[in-house]
């Protein structure tokens, strides 16, 4: 067992090795063929953390991608493909802010207010979500097609919604919900950064530990990872394979909706406005990929995306363009990807010779094995 | 089992070297000398000899796992031996692809076809050596008529411009065979080529092989079905863990002698001991019926009963309603009539998970598909089926120290051999998988078992093994409801049979007095009546339900 488990480790630790020295390797390339020099680019890169208000920023934003990968996640267990995180999150992010910021919340204690909103922003995520679930259990609409329309109309319905006249006031050139007022946000932890830390990363953790149980030790988990590996086996095991398509799409809906939770409580303007961050549905997508819907691969995996995004702006001081980042995430994807699938084969075929090799030399000691 | 006309190959109008081929010492088509394959850790063919003389068929037997598929990858060069030497035609070659393989005219049809649905026949024949003019343009004409003539030589009915989506599972082994037939191919290894077809399927594929034969191609037959395997050889070798133990003489040798030969032991028996069949109904049907997707029925007017301890056998030809059955008994059907009671209660429109929790376990026909998890572990594949119960869980959340445990049980008490239950079920061989299935839907004291092809591909040690378990749970009042397509097993196994045809249940038999042969016409719907039908009460379904399907 111990030395399978080293193997265990070791092959589990090379797939993120290998893609990222391999994603390394080609940036150097892609540098030197652009006519820069990689040193000064990677130099400006690390550079850029010297500030510690920039990875506090880098923490924060962790935070946000890591809720997203994980809504993401669920439904990628259960082979659901929910690109429409994004839509939700918005949808989510403004009819909760458009609620904590509404003025009959000002009398209610901070604490009913706070778990009020994350209530709102769940819910309204699992309704969008919910969406497409429930054409795909009873019409069998195919989730991506529907995920992606609904993003489109979240986008409209936003744009609808979002006016003076109805859930938005004018503040100045912007038009944004009415502010939440003082005692509904969650006070951030001043870590002497400048930047404060978004206290919601305890939410953020709180998600991944529920994920992790959910999936390791709940029956219902154990459902949706059944149906993930194997729909047939999943069926004449009992489980009710619509029921658990319909139910993953409404949790990682919820989760989904919690994605702007952090910039709307624990961010300066308390409220959803045309600045909101869009597009971080998009990036839990990749993140969830990276991260192999792991709850702490993605810890990893959301951190690394955020670190890397925020040093593009050094870039710029050594003249180089700072999309190199984006192209850097993407090999980076594309190569995990790749490696986790032949380490993956790998895994399996050294397994399967182990067992074999076991079982042989069982045999010999009179069918015992080791 | 037809064909005892000319077993030699060297058959009237056999061009090639048919002349006095089994006197006079010639040159064999191909000849594997000492082929030796290691793997890490285990030795998968060792010092294999094996040759096979140019227009015959020759067939090469063993079980799962016994090395049949290592040993025609190393002869159509997907990988290379580790000793040994290759001769075709008595000329020695090395094979660093399947290039090399086909350029001296070998072809390799595997058992699981390799077409593109969405494209015609002729499109799936030249895939990857398109006939093109200087221009790079498709010369369909050229490609087409070549088709149709290789076709018409060897008789192989097929339309080249059909799409292959629309053909049956026949036409696209024909297919499979055109496409390695128009690349010149005059040694044709068959891997398994019977184990989707249906009976008249693999009678019309042997037309087609003996065909091939007279036109002086030589065949290697690949397969572990005995019946069909002597049927079709001029020459049997048998392999037995990696290693040729002998030829055996398809004229005179006996299935049981090649299994013994196979397997290296004395076969196992099915049979089962004095009658424990009692007067209390556990699964009773009436009147079932159901349809597919387009409104055709599949089952109709199914009615049976099935006590406890006692094995109803259910034997027809594939497709004939079998799955649908199993699929109404678990409740992945929807009826379009006629209710399901277990143990008295009505169950017509319980759920799955309902079923399985009032008692019934489930060994399904496809371990791969329904039984297990692959890529779960063994302890998770306990779960499987019973993740509402325990040990496996309280309902809500697993137990896992309680499942683990209880999987080590399975293991001991199932013999399912493996080094321990973290290891992945993809790991396990056959046999092991299905045991591991068997001891799993036998715990948590079931009251009736769907057995559907309970020995399908698993070595003669676990199907022992499984007879065994089967035998003390109907000693233990279970019923169990037997499928399967070896007519030996189900007729040593059963207390009574009954057939299926069409989606219909049309006769009872006595398994004491039935022979497979009188099972045999029944299932293809030429025979009689069964020997004690017009059947038990509970099967007046018997032949007027057939008058409601329209085929």
């Amino acid at each position: 067992m111990g030395r399978s488990g080293v193997r265990r480790i070791l092959l589990g630790a090379a797939a993120p090795v290998t893609a990222l020295v391999g994603a390394a390797i080609i940036i150097v390339l892609l540098l030197l063929a652009t006519g820069h020099n990689p040193f000064s680019a990677f130099e400006a890169m690390g550079g850029a953390y010297s500030d510690p208000g920039v990875v506090t920023g880098a923490i924060n934003q962790t935070t946000v991608f890591y809720l997203s990968a994980v809504a993401v996640a669920i439904g990628f267990k259960m082979n659901l493909f929910n690109i429409g995180v994004d839509g939700q999150y918005r949808l989510a992010a403004m009819l909760a802010a458009a609620f904590a910021g509404a003025t009959f919340m000002s009398s209610l204690p901070g604490f009913l207010r706070i778990i009020l909103t994350l209530l709102v922003a769940m819910v309204v995520g699992a309704i969008w979500a919910g969406i497409a679930g429930w054409l795909r259990v009873t019409r069998g609409v195919s989730e991506v097609i529907s995920t992606i329309m609904l993003n489109s109309i979240a986008t409209a319905l936003i744009a609808y919604l979002l006016t003076p006249d109805r859930l938005a006031i004018l503040q100045g050139q912007n038009v944004s919900t009415r502010p939440i007022t003082a005692g509904g946000q969650v006070p951030n932890i001043n870590i002497g950064t400048g930047t404060p830390l978004f206290s919601l990363i305890l939410l953020a953790a709180l998600v991944g530990i529920a994920y992790w149980f959910l999936l390791n030790r709940t029956v219902f988990g154990f459902s949706i990872k059944a149906t993930g590996l194997s729909e047939t086996a999943a069926v004449a095991s009992g489980i009710s394979v619509k029921k658990m398509m319909f139910s993953a799409m409404l949790i990682s809906g919820a989760v989904a909706g919690l994605v702007g939770m952090p910039e709307l409580l624990n961010g300066l303007s308390g409220s959803y406005s045309l600045n909101f961050q869009t597009g971080i549905g998009f990036t839990g997508i990749a993140i969830a990929l990276l991260g192999r819907n792991h709850p702490v691969g993605i810890v990893f995996a959301s951190a690394l995306w955020s670190f890397l995004a925020s040093s593009s702006n050094a870039l710029q001081s050594v003249n180089v363009p700072k999309e190199l980042v984006t192209i850097m995430q993407g090999i980076i994807v594309l190569l995990v990807v790749i490696a986790y699938e032949i380490v993956r084969r790998a895994r399996i075929s050294l397994e399967q010779r182990d067992v074999a090799r076991q079982l042989a030399v069982g045999a010999d000691r009179e069918g015992v094995p080791a | 089992m037809s064909s005892s006309e000319s077993p030699t190959g060297a058959g009237p109008g056999t061009s090639g070297g048919g002349a006095g081929a089994t006197v006079v010492p010639e040159v064999p088509a191909v000849r594997l000398s000492g082929i030796t394959k290691r793997f890490p850790g285990v030795v998968a063919n060792s010092d294999i000899t094996f040759s096979v003389r140019g227009g015959t068929v020759h067939a090469l037997v063993g079980e799962n796992g016994a090395g049949k598929s290592t040993l025609m990858k190393t002869l159509y060069g997907m990988h290379q031996p580790d000793e040994g030497t290759i001769e075709i035609e008595g000329r020695r070659v090395t094979f660093a692809s399947p290039a090399d393989a086909i350029a001296v005219g070998i072809g390799m049809v595997h058992q699981h076809f390799m077409l593109a649905d969405n494209l015609t026949v002729w499109e799936n024949i030249v895939l990857g050596s398109e006939p093109a003019s200087g221009l790079g343009v498709l010369r369909t004409r050229d490609a087409i008529d070549k088709i149709n003539d290789i076709a018409a030589r060897y008789g192989l009915g097929v339309d080249p411009r059909a799409l292959v989506e629309n053909l049956g599972v026949g036409a696209r082994q024909r297919v499979e065979i055109l496409k390695v037939l128009y690349r010149g191919a005059k040694i044709l290894i068959l891997d398994e080529p019977t184990a989707v077809l249906v009976p008249q399927e693999v009678d019309e594929l042997f037309d087609n092989l003996r065909e091939l034969k007279s036109e002086g191609l030589t065949i290697v037959f690949i397969s572990h079905k005995l019946d069909e395997v002597r049927a079709i050889a001029d020459e049997i070798t048998v392999i037995r863990r990696g290693t040729t133990v002998g030829t055996a003489d398809p004229k005179t040798v006996t299935n049981r002698q090649l299994a013994e030969m196979m397997v290296g032991s004395e076969l196992p028996t099915p049979e089962l001991r004095e009658s424990t069949v009692t007067d209390r109904a556990v699964l009773e049907l009436a009147g079932v019926g159901s349809v597919d997707a387009d409104g055709r029925a599949v089952l109709s007017d199914v009615s049976l009963t099935i006590h406890a301890g006692e094995i109803l056998g259910i034997a027809g030809v594939e497709g004939n309603g079998q799955a649908e059955l199993v699929d109404a008994i678990m409740g992945i059907r929807t009826l379009s009539a006629g209710s399901v009671h277990l143990q008295g209660a009505d169950i017509t429109h319980r759920s799955t998970l309902a079923r399985r929790e009032a008692g019934i376990g489930f060994i399904p026909e496809d371990r791969h598909r329904q039984g297990l998890i692959l890529e779960g572990s063994l302890w998770e594949n306990r779960i499987l089926g019973h993740q509402t119960r325990a040990p496996s869980s309280n309902g809500w959340l697993l137990t896992r120290a309680a499942a683990r445990a209880d999987t080590r049980r399975i293991v001991d008490q199932f013999d399912v051999r493996t080094p321990g239950i973290e290891v992945k079920a993809s790991s396990l061989s056959g046999g092991n998988q299905q045991k591991l299935i068997v001891g799993r839907e036998m715990s948590g004291e079931p009251v009736l078992l769907i057995a559907s092809h309970p020995t399908r591909g698993v070595d003669v040690g676990a199907q022992a093994a499984i007879w065994e378990h089967l035998r003390e749970a109907r000693a233990n009042g279970l019923a169990v409801l037997l499928i399967s397509a070896d007519l030996e097993e189900l007729i040593g196994m059963s207390d009574a049979i009954t057939v299926i045809l069409r989606g219909s249940l049309v006769g009872r038999y006595d398994p004491r007095h039935v022979t497979p042969e009188q099972l045999g016409s029944a299932m293809t719907g030429a025979g009689g009546e069964g020997l004690d039908a017009p059947a038990g009460p509970d099967l007046e379904a018997g032949n007027e339900a057939e008058t409601r399907v329209e085929p």
